[in-house]
Formats: C-alpha cells, structure tokens, sequence
C-alpha cells in the first residue's frame, strides 16, 4: 500500500507546475479575466501539446491514457495557477461525459478533437431550480432528436465548439454553432471560468447516451474538480505565509503571533486534508472502488468547505491589503465559490453520503 | 500511487487474522467492568499471548523481538486488532513508547535488561514527563536529578501519569544542569518504581475515574548507568519519544472512530429528534454524514503521512495535523451523540435508561482530554506554524 505519487506521477505535476507557472502566470490570469471569455488560443494549443487535454483519454483516440490520479495532479496544478479558461469544461467534464457514454463512432467524433486540441466543449446540466440532482432535470429532447429550452450556469459555453446537454430522456450534444442554439453571458464572481445561459429552440443534437452513465462522469469531473480546489487552497496558504513573515505590526512579523499562526496552521490542515480526500477518490475512481461513490462524496463536501474557509483565513491574515483587487487571494476566493457549489455544496453532498451510509445501515460487519 | 495490499502485506494481514482467530480472547468485555487490578492481569496475560505469537510489538526491530514492520503493516496490525475487538495491551507505553526510544538510545547492557520485559509485560512502564508547571512549556521541568558519586538523588514531583499505579519502571524527565539554558539541562532517568521514595498518588479526572497519577520523588537514588542517552541530551531524547506518541497513536483510531459512528447510524433509527426517527431529520443526517467522512478522512490523512514517512524516513511535524484531527473530531463525534440522545445522553453507567450502559455520557467527558493529552492543540498549531509553515516562533 503506497499513498505516496509515483515518479512518473510527481513528474507530471512537476511540469504541469513548471508548465502553467511559465505559460500563464498571475499577469496573464489577470489580462484573460479582463477579457470576455477568458479564453488563449495559443495557451490552449500549447496544452494539446502537452498532452493535457488528451490526458484520460484512450490513445486510439489521440489520447494519452492515463488514469483519474494523473488528472487529478493535472487540475492541481492548474488550480494553483488559476489557469483561465476551459481546461476543466472541455476535459473533465465535458469529455469525460463523452468518454464515460458515447459509442466508439461518437467518441471518434467528438473526443478525438478534443486530445487534438482542435475543439474546445462544455456541459450544461443546471437549469432554472439550480439542482444537481438529476432526478431534477426537467429539460427533455423531442422525439426526433432536438432540443428546446433553457440551461444556466454553462461553464465557458462561448468558446465551446460543442455542449454536451443533459436532458431528462438522455444525454445530447449540441454543435455551439448549431440553429436555435443561444449564449448569453452570466455575470458570476469568478473572473477566470465564465458563466453562460445557454437557450435552444429546436436545436439539432446527436444523442450520445442515457442518463445512467452521467453519475459516473460526474464523479470524474467532481474529483477534478476538488484537485483544482486543493491547488487553489495550496497557493492561498503559501501567499499568506510568505505575507505573515514579511508584514510587520508592533515590531514584529505578524506571523509570529499565534492568532495568526494558528490561522495559517488550520489553512494547513484543511488544505492537506482536502488533498488527500481528492487522491483517494481519484484513485478509488479509477480502480471501480467499492467506495469509490462515497469517497468523492466525502472529498467534494470537505473542499466546498475547506475552500471557503481558506479564503476566509488567508483575507483575514492579509488584512487590509487582503480586501484590496491588487491582492491575488480575492482571485482564488472568487473561484472558490463557482467551484462550492459546482457538482453539489457540502449540503448536497452529506445528503448524498446520508443516503449512502446512513439509509443503506452500513455497519462494520458488511465494510471490514 | 496504489492502495492495494502488496503481497507481503496481504501475507502479514493474513497470518495476524489466522492468529487472531485462534487466539484472540473473547470475554474481555466481562472482564473490563471488573476492578483495575483484576482486568489488568487480564491484560497483562494477554499482552504475554501475543508476545509469545511475536506479535506484542510488530513495529520494532527483528532482533530486540519484533518484525520490522513497515508502517503499513504497523497500520494493518492495529486495523485487524480493531476489527476483531481485541483487548488493548497491558504495557502499551512500554511497547509504543519507551521500548522504541530505548531501542534508539540504550546501551547495550539497558536493552539487555529492559527490552525483553516490556515485550512480556512483566514490567510494565509509565512516563514521567509533565509537572504542575511544566505542561505545553515541558522542557521547563523542576524535577532535578543531583549527582552524587555513582548515585542521582531525585527529588519532584510528576503528574498525568499513566500506569503511574502499576508500573515497575518509569522512563522520567529531570533537570541535571540547572545554570543552562531549559532546553539544555534535562536528562532522562530510567528509575525502579519500587525505589524508596518513590510515591504514588491516583489523580482524579473530571469523568471519576483515576487513569493517571501524581508521583513524588523524595530523595530517590538512582544508579547513574541508568541515564538514557547522553547527560544533557535528555530533551532530544523525550522529543523522540513525543513522536513516537504523535505518529502511531492516530492509526490505531479510525477503526474505533469508525465503528462510533456507525452505533449512532444504527441508534439514529430508533431516537427521535424533531418527531422523526433522527435517521430522518435533515440536520442529524447533516451532521452524522459529517463525521462519516471526517472519520474516512483521518484514515487517507494518517495513510498519506506513512507514505512520505516511508520515503523520508523520519516522523516529521507534519503529525500534528493528524492530533489535532482526531482529537477534535472525535469530540464532534460526541455532541452529536448528546444531540442525538437528548435527556438520555446524559445518564451514567449503571442507570437501567443510560444509553449503551453510557459510554456515551462517559465519551462525552472523557473526550475533553483529547484536545489536551499528548500536546495540546495549541501546541499542535504553534508546531505546524513553526516547524512546518517555516512562521517565527511565537514563545
């Protein structure tokens, strides 16, 4: 038993470190989130190059084949950096839904761009009630096929060339370009992952699936998800850090009093706690673990969690420079709230857990 | 990264489970209600089977008696002892603790004499480190040690000590050089209980019972060749031991929080909160599933820490996360038990209405030491910001 990274694992997120920090430091997250879509052309290209957005995939499609861990490492990184754009959308999500239930022509069609780097996707799943219960989705396709009605909160749906949509009698996917087919910006707090209201009107669709491999998928994308949050809090607390023994107040570096530290040593324990809930359903994912359900349950509710109370830590030790924009922490903390309530919040999740272990009388006897 | 069991792991496991089943006593139950002396001979007697199984202390070397268990052995042996409900061991400090920092710093003729008797119980150890006024500020211990030709004269005072009533031997911090720096001037003593002088008082705890003791040291001689480490370097010496207690104490839990946690699933059908069976009512299910996945959490946070160990080999700071853990969740653990049971969280064992003859109401009280026992957790978050966070000292 090893719950330690491979060589071949620290590699990868060794570079993706070395990767990001050179391709798209703190100035460029900046510059993009000024921008409409927060959207790179060259950045993106040079991440198909990296591999990064084949990087689950089969390699018959033009993916590189590695596992939920290696992915995991990946939005690590890419959380640390506040990597802009649709990284998350496009691969974790979006092609994980492909991958998790379309047909080998299907996937030829739509995944193999995506390792090429040629296409960029989205899923739009919410919709008016905002429920990440799927027995909530309303939105239905027609009988032939196409699609009428309203999804929101879309992550980068403007630069998608396709949205995968889940409906009620299955899921579909959507050419951005499509006739009928309508995005409208939505004005969220994150900066750096736009928000779109996306409205079809007899849109055409190709079906790839029904609805019962989505869970699946979602936990892949809820997994990723909770990687990018650790990144997140890790950059959150080692700014903070660096700021507590730099800032002097009453003589002294303020991280020498132990309001402070035990601020800054709590931001630790939520940070390494939520790291290692997200390895382990990582790779509870990827070896169809028993648990596996429930250990991304219990990662999504502990980050959605700990990823607010991180921000709240870190502005608090900042003082005022932490309530200023020229302070990068605000960046993380406003990413921090699409991503509590992406895939569920902690409320969502402990029900999910409740329904698991405290419905199903879990005992002792049946899990040893 | 890989979370199944390697083969040597699988036949470690295996061989423990065979063991166990033919072996592990199944009355221990009965016997923990019975009075402290007669169920610690019960232990004791236990601790003896498991030695002669070579099982009594997995972790250390082959050739002081143990299997040079990796840490995820170590941490298989502790599951599989949860698992089966095995009683604890009657020397646990002696086999945790002490045993391991005399194995690092004994002589030759101390590992001779004390090793293979802490193994079988037969001396059974206790740990004479906090003072009245050396708690979290430990290394500023009164308790001096004069030397007086081949003899320490000894004379202070210790408290919080575990075993202090029964244990043969004491593995004790003392000043040996007052005119240095607090740091600098302790010593560590290993000293004969029965040693005139030598008293030993039960302290009485908040919940009723007398785990620990106070002793008294009046003018206690002790043969100079039973210093442990070098004189002066005494605090090295207990730091070592604190790790010990910090590293290996967390894995032993998640089974024991673990099966908490699932008796109040089971009870959450049958008390009612709000008029619905608490199994129903939407904030219990909020709050039991918390604690569900914390009690998970702790398990991946302790098997994460045993991986870097593995590959840095040494117990870094880093185990105070896993403290301050388990310590405060496993007082969440119990307010929601007391949520949970209302009027009855409160009743005591022995009252026909208490809840599981109340380990609850017990748990409850008993859990306040959690936060306390083996460095506070304000001493735990000075550590992570001092020694891991790289923040200025702040005492």
């Amino acid at each position: 038993m090893q719950f330690g990274l491979s060589e071949s694992q620290q590699m990868l997120k060794d570079n993706a470190r070395k990767f990001f920090g050179g391709e798209c430091p703190m100035e460029e997250v900046r510059r993009l989130m000024e921008t409409d879509t927060a959207f790179d052309e060259k950045l993106w290209r040079n991440m198909a190059e990296q591999g990064y957005t084949g990087i689950i995939f089969p390699e018959e499609f033009g993916g590189v084949g590695l596992g939920k861990v290696e992915l995991a490492l990946l939005m690590e990184e890419a959380g640390r950096a506040l990597l802009p754009g649709p990284l998350f959308s496009t691969v974790a999500l979006a092609g994980a839904m492909i991958d998790s239930i379309a047909s080998p022509e299907l996937k030829k069609k739509y995944l193999a761009p995506i390792c090429a780097g040629d296409a960029r996707a989205t899923a739009a799943v919410l919709e008016s009630n905002a429920s990440w219960n799927l027995t909530d989705i309303h939105f239905a396709a027609s009988a032939g096929g196409s699609l009428t009605g309203e999804k929101l909160f879309v992550p980068d749906a403007a630069v998608a060339d396709f949205i995968i949509v889940v409906a009620r009698n299955g899921v579909y996917v959507a050419a951005a370009k499509a006739a009928g087919l309508k995005i409208t910006p939505m004005s969220g707090m994150d900066l750096t992952r736009k928000l779109y209201r996306v409205e079809f009107q007899n849109t055409p669709a190709d079906r790839i699936g029904d609805t019962g491999a989505v869970a699946k998928a979602f936990d892949i994308a809820t997994t990723a998800l909770v990687a990018e949050m650790v990144g997140g809090m890790q950059r959150t607390l080692d700014i903070t850090v660096e700021y507590a023994k730099m800032r002097k107040q009453f003589g002294k570096p303020i991280g020498m009093f132990q309001a402070v530290q035990h601020q800054c040593a709590d931001m630790y324990l939520e940070t390494e706690s939520s790291r290692s809930a997200a390895y382990y359903a990582a790779w509870a994912l990827e070896e169809n673990a028993p648990d596996a359900s429930v250990a991304v349950s219990i990662a999504k509710m502990y980050a959605s969690d700990a990823a607010r109370n991180v921000g709240n830590r870190g502005i608090q030790v900042h003082g005022g420079m932490g309530f200023t924009w020229e302070n990068d922490v605000h960046l993380y903390y406003r990413r921090a709230k699409y991503s509590e309530t992406a895939f569920g919040d902690s409320t969502f999740h402990r029900e999910r857990i409740a329904r698991l272990v405290i419905d199903a009388g879990e005992t002792l006897a049946k899990s040893a | 990264m890989d979370l199944n069991l390697t083969a040597a792991e699988k036949q470690f496991r295996d061989e423990l489970r065979a063991w166990l089943e033919s072996n592990v006593p199944k009355d221990w139950n009965e016997w923990r209600e019975k009075p402290l002396e007669e169920s610690f001979s019960y232990l004791r007697a236990w601790q003896r089977k498991l030695y002669e199984g070579g099982w009594a202390a997995v972790s250390w070397p082959k050739e002081y008696g143990g299997r040079s268990a990796t840490l995820m052995e170590q941490s298989i042996f502790w599951e599989e002892m949860a698992r089966v409900e095995a009683p604890p061991m009657a020397n646990s400090l002696g086999l945790g603790l002490i045993g391991p920092t005399i194995i690092a710093y004994g002589t030759e003729e101390q590992k001779a004499r004390f090793i293979p008797k802490i193994l079988s119980a037969e001396e059974i150890w206790c740990q004479g480190f906090s003072e009245p006024n050396a708690g979290s500020d430990l290394a500023s211990l009164q308790t001096e040690a004069r030397l007086e030709g081949d003899h320490y004269i000894v004379n202070g005072q210790k408290v919080w000590t575990s075993y202090g009533w029964i244990g043969s031997w004491c593995e004790l911090v003392v000043r040996t050089d007052p005119t240095v720096a607090k740091h600098k001037g302790l010593s560590v003593l290993l000293i004969d209980m029965k040693s005139p002088g030598v008293e030993v008082r039960p302290l009485r705890q908040m919940t009723g019972e007398s785990e620990f003791n106070e002793i008294f040291f009046r003018d206690v001689r002790v043969p100079a060749k039973n210093i442990l480490g070098k004189v002066n370097d005494g605090w090295n010496v207990a730091v070592s031991t604190l790790m010990y207690e910090r590293g290996s104490y967390g894995a032993r839990l998640h089974l024991l929080f673990k099966r908490n946690i699932n008796r109040l699933i089971e009870l959450s059908h049958t008390f009612h909160n709000n008029g619905l069976p608490a199994a129903k009512d939407a904030l219990t299910r909020q709050k039991l599933a918390q604690c569900y996945a914390e009690i998970e959490i702790m398990r991946w946070n302790q098997l994460r820490a045993f991986s870097r160990i593995t590959a840095t080999g040494v117990p870094g700071p880093e185990g105070s996360i896993q403290k301050i853990f388990w310590s405060e969740l496993n007082q969440r653990v119990q307010q929601i038990a007391q949520e949970m049971f209302g009027a009855y969280g409160q009743l005591l064992a022995g009252d026909k209405f208490a809840v599981d003859n109340g380990i609850w109401s017990y748990g409850y009280l008993r859990t306040r030491g959690n936060t306390i026992e083996a460095g506070t957790s304000e001493v735990q978050r000075n550590i992570i910001g001092h020694f891991v966070l790289g923040l200025p000292r702040s005492y």
